[in-house]
């Protein structure tokens, strides 16, 4: 236990020191610790779920405090406490399948079946259907405190005496089973995170012609793969990569994707408007997509949406489904933004000696954001690993990757 | 401005821009390279008609000198003319060659078939036209136009009455009734006389063309004696002006058909050149063969960009400066500002061009007609030299371009009579002018006009790096005006820096970012200042990279966007994009980023890479839909009343 309270501590830690750059490291750093917490956690024989829950979102809690802005940590906290919802619930249905209480008992069995016969789907899909069929969702079940009530209530009360029965009769082998299994599920949810640039990256051939340029900006290892992986399926095509200006990630960008052979222009960012018009598509990585289908991403960007806009050039988004937050933003510009140091634009004192802090008039600030956020309308598509969605889909992506009663953590 | 007033109150003036019914010749595509000179001539002149078939073609009867002479003498003039005739007519085409070498844009030029010696002679009518008309500017393009035939006609003027002379001289006070109506016939004789230049040209080989340059020279002496008799017959005229009035005769409406034919070709003319494209090997060699700058290309260029000059940066300056004391051909003075250019010493588009002018200044000053030559020529030639090297240093800005064109016309206008010293005197002092009022003036005018649109309590966004801009601040801040600013930067050049660092020294409250926060920060701002390097008459904004950007951020914010540009920026091309002109600035600037990226690897990568390539774009071209409103030294005007600007005052632009 100890360790565990340490290992977050630390990872709080980092985060608060934004130690950890790009959502996709920091999203696979949040499941990895979420995993050692259900792992450590000990569980209680009834309302082992509860528990896990309780313990997940503690910590959850914490790493959202630590960096509000970057969204993949509430969105993983989310995801895992989806998976160990599912799970249980998964649970309970197989036991009172067992006990054949129910017609749906064999389309559960049909569905675990097709599970374990296709190892990509996740337990949590699985789940998610057996819980439609069970009980579809309505503003009570929303407003009930913790599943199992929800669930054992509503379904039938025989249900419920089974199920207490079961967990009565092999109460150490469930725990066990529950545990087990929600860690199954953030290990196929870590894999998919690490994952997630190949399954974007394997569509890039549907939307790369031959003799296209692409407008790229910001460094994501997003947008690096799925552009080589165009260019290993042999069509050839051109980039101008804007550098980004007080971080220069642009340049990195180019540098990797030069190593790969591609044909490639840094231009300053000053120059997209300029460029644009000699663009076949906008291709940008997210840092966050919101349930509106908002996207926030490196600074400038919304400079390159609204050419691309003018210009009727697509403005593509690409985003692995952990950057998919379920929460609509208000004001993102400022509450979903993070203000770097000045440093990067101007040399610490370089203005001193211009400055008469004596007279009181004058004064110099600096501002450089890190984030911008596109409004919906600029968006032509969003390019996920699960294929591409119009931003007006977003919302129902998200309902399927988030149970809503973890929205508010 | 009054002369501005004036040109105004005269309608005809207005009809040439409606009216213009005939299309263009074929050869539309070549005419703008000669043109220069043609802005001056073309606006003005006033028929409307203009659907006579004739006018428009080039006919190849006309190519043999001789004979076409003869044709001019035929159908435009009543009186049988002199000898002088055929040579007037060729030092029409000296004339019109010259005009080509005369253009700001250099290299063209420098390609061009005719050697500068050509030149020489056309320049004393038209010249002398100017000299003593200047005060109604109209008037004086109006029969600018057939300068180049004053000669023979002056021959014939002697039939005319004396009180036509009287009239010239008198409109050289103030108005001219009698003009207008003489201006119509004048403008008759030009067509024919375009026309031949032109399919001379086209036709002739360098031999013929020498030999038409002989006997122009040759005729050049006669004409003198005539014009001396003229200018004799009225003492009070500087020279043999009164050629506007000469045509008299002959106005039939097939005249003035010919006219309004004229009036397009010089229109077509008027059209500055189209900068020399690079991607044409050809005229790149033979450019390159007559520069004064080496300049080794850059290996691996940007392949959207290869009509833009891509030079390696760096090695010219060494060169240069080492052969600062052998180079006679270029003026010490045009040689420092060109070597400051290269060097981006100097920078802002005011600053540049008057640096180029001061030093022509000096030039002149220095500058001594060789024996046997004539001023106006030579030293047409050799401006056409120093802009060429200034063109090689760094692609001039628009605004450069039309300071040439004024000083062009104001050399070629010289009046012959007068003595060398005089003449100089009188150019250093036109373009001491044309800086005061055309740029310093302006200015003031305009931070009058801006400071008006500032309220208490405003954020100002400002992008870059605007001399305009900058007083303006400086002005509404010591006015007591009370706003913040916002000061918007962009790599390479970061020239905001500076701004920021003149506003912070005098108290103002500043917030300074990058141009990619843009959107971030443009929710604060409540007004757009922008600078301006030129403004085209389709109302596109051409100016430093980015402002495209921030003028569209604040549109999508609807946030008013002000650009501050003085008139003599304002140019009657179109542009659409910003990748047709532009100006390729050194990539290695966007190449090197500060330290905390490896440089090492970086400047690798770079030198053994063909697939890498930087691109540092300088001008971007903002569409005119983003613009509220233009502050000029003419007022606040919407982006649609730039060619308004341009087509009513462009001769007082170049004629000042």
């Amino acid at each position: 236990m100890p360790d565990v309270q340490s290992m977050v501590a630390e990872f709080v830690n980092k985060l608060r020191k934004r130690k950890i750059e790009g959502s996709q490291a920091t999203a696979k750093c949040t499941v990895e610790l979420l995993r050692s917490v259900i792992s450590h956690q000990r569980v209680p024989h009834a309302n082992q779920a509860a528990a896990l829950i309780d313990a997940v979102k503690a910590v959850g809690q914490q790493l959202v405090a630590a960096n509000p802005v970057e969204l993949a940590v509430g969105n993983v906290v989310r995801r895992v406490l989806h998976i160990i919802r599912e799970e249980d619930l998964s649970l309970t249905t197989a036991a009172m399948a067992g006990l054949d209480l129910l017609d749906a008992s064999d389309d559960d069995d049909i569905d675990n079946c097709k599970g374990i016969g296709y190892p990509a789907m996740s337990a949590a899909v699985v789940a998610a259907a057996a819980r439609s069929t069970l009980r579809p969702p309505s503003l009570q079940t929303l407003l009930e405190g913790t599943p199992e009530s929800a669930t054992v209530p509503y379904t039938s009360s025989s249900g419920a005496d089974s199920e207490s029965k079961s967990k009565s009769a092999d109460k150490s082998s469930l725990t066990r089973k529950l545990k087990h299994d929600v860690i199954e599920g953030v290990n196929q949810l870590i894999q998919e995170i690490s994952g997630c640039h190949e399954q974007i990256a394997e569509q890039a051939i549907e939307h790369i012609h031959q003799n296209e340029v692409i407008l790229t900006l910001g460094s994501s290892r997003t947008v690096l793969e799925f552009l080589c992986a165009a260019k290993e399926k042999k069509r050839s095509f051109r980039v101008f990569v804007a550098e980004g200006a007080p971080r220069y990630q642009g340049h990195l960008l180019a540098k990797e994707l030069v190593a790969r052979g591609l044909q490639t222009t840094v231009i300053t960012d000053s120059a997209v408007f300029a460029m644009i018009s000699r663009v076949n598509m906008v291709i940008i990585g997210a840092h966050a997509v919101m349930a509106n289908g908002g996207v926030i991403g490196p600074v400038g960007v919304n400079m390159a949406a609204l050419a691309a806009k003018k210009h009727a050039v697509p403005f593509v988004v690409l985003a692995g489904s952990h950057k998919l937050c379920p929460l609509y933003p208000h004001n993102p510009e400022v509450l979903l933004n993070e203000l770097r140091s000045p440093s990067e634009l101007l040399d610490f004192g370089e203005f001193s000696d211009c400055l008469d802090f004596g007279a009181g008039s004058g004064s110099l600030q600096v501002v450089n954001p890190t984030f911008d956020y596109v409004p919906p309308n600029l968006v032509s598509l969003f390019i996920t690993d699960t294929g591409g969605h119009n931003p007006s889909y977003m919302y129902r992506l998200i309902a399927d990757y988030y149970s809503a009663d973890d929205l508010v953590m | 401005m009054d002369t501005r007033r004036g040109a105004l109150a005269v309608p005809k003036v207005r009809r040439v821009g409606f009216f213009t019914p005939t299309e263009p010749p074929p050869e539309s595509s070549q005419r703008p390279n000669r043109s220069q000179s043609g802005p001056v001539e073309a606006t003005t002149s006033s028929s409307p008609l203009s659907d006579s078939p004739s006018g428009n073609l080039i006919s190849p009867v006309l190519i043999p000198p001789s004979r076409h002479h003869s044709d001019n003498l035929t159908s435009h003039a009543a009186a049988p003319v002199p000898v002088p005739g055929p040579a007037a007519f060729r030092r029409y085409l000296a004339h019109d060659r010259s005009l080509h070498i005369g253009s700001y844009n250099a290299p063209d030029s420098l390609l061009g078939t005719s050697p500068p010696s050509s030149n020489g002679e056309f320049s004393e009518d038209s010249v002398s036209l100017f000299g003593f008309q200047r005060s109604d500017s109209t008037k004086l393009s109006a029969s600018f136009p057939n300068g180049g035939f004053d000669l023979t006609l002056a021959v014939r003027a002697p039939q005319e009455p004396e009180t036509k002379i009287a009239t010239a001289s008198a409109s050289e006070g103030k108005k001219k009734i009698a003009e207008v109506s003489g201006k119509s016939e004048s403008v008759t004789t030009k067509p024919q006389k375009e026309k031949e230049p032109k399919s001379l040209k086209d036709k002739t080989t360098k031999a013929e063309r020498r030999a038409i340059q002989e006997a122009q020279r040759a005729a050049k002496g006669e004409g003198k004696r005539h014009a001396d008799e003229s200018g004799k017959a009225n003492p009070g005229m500087a020279a043999k002006k009164p050629q506007p009035k000469k045509e008299r005769p002959p106005v039939t409406s097939s005249v003035s058909e010919k006219t309004a034919v004229a009036v397009e070709k010089e229109k077509r003319m008027d059209v500055p050149q189209t900068q020399m494209q690079y991607d044409d090997k050809s005229r790149v060699d033979k450019a390159k063969r007559r520069a004064v700058v080496e300049q080794t290309e850059i290996k691996n260029k940007v392949e959207l960009f290869l009509h833009l000059p891509q030079y390696e940066r760096g090695n010219q300056l060494p060169n240069l400066s080492s052969s600062f004391f052998t180079l006679d051909t270029i003026h010490h003075a045009v040689y420092k500002v060109g070597l400051q250019h290269l060097a981006g010493d100097i920078s802002g588009d005011n600053a540049r061009c008057i640096a180029m002018l001061q030093a022509f200044q000096e030039a002149i000053k220095d500058y001594t007609t060789p024996p046997m030559k004539d001023l106006t020529m030579d030293l047409t030639t050799k401006i056409n030299g120093y802009v060429s090297f200034l063109i090689e240093c760094r692609p001039l800005s628009m605004s450069m371009g039309n300071a040439i064109r004024f000083l062009k016309n104001q050399i070629r206008k010289l009046p012959v009579n007068l003595s060398e010293p005089e003449a100089k005197a009188s150019l250093c002092s036109d373009i001491g002018r044309f800086i005061d009022e055309k740029i310093i003036l302006a200015d003031k005018v305009i931070v009058q006009h801006a400071v008006t649109k500032i309220r208490d309590g405003e954020v100002l966004l400002t992008y870059g790096f605007s001399c305009v801009v900058e007083m303006i601040l400086l002005y509404a801040h010591e006015i007591g005006k009370k706003f913040r600013i916002v000061i918007v930067d962009a790599r390479p050049n970061l020239e905001g820096q500076k701004l920021l660092r003149r506003l912070v020294t005098r108290g103002l409250d500043c917030t300074y970012t990058h141009i990619n926060a843009i959107s971030y920060i443009m929710r604060e701002a409540t007004r757009v200042f922008l600078g301006a390097s030129s403004i085209f008459s389709n109302g596109t904004l051409y100016s430093k990279v980015g402002t495209a950007c921030v003028a569209m951020v604040a549109n999508a914010f609807s946030v008013p966007v002000i650009v501050c540009c003085e008139a003599y920026k304002f140019h009657e091309r179109v542009l659409l994009d910003s990748i047709c002109s532009n100006e390729l600035g050194d990539p290695d600037a966007v190449a090197n980023i500060p330290s905390f990226i490896t440089k090492a690897k970086q400047s690798k990568m770079m030198d053994n890479n063909k697939n890498l390539q930087f691109l540092n774009l300088m001008y971007d071209s903002t569409p005119s839909e983003y613009i509220s409103m233009i502050v000029s030294d003419y007022g606040m005007i919407p982006p649609t009343s730039i060619p308004v600007i341009v087509r009513e005052y462009r001769r007082e632009n170049l004629l000042l």
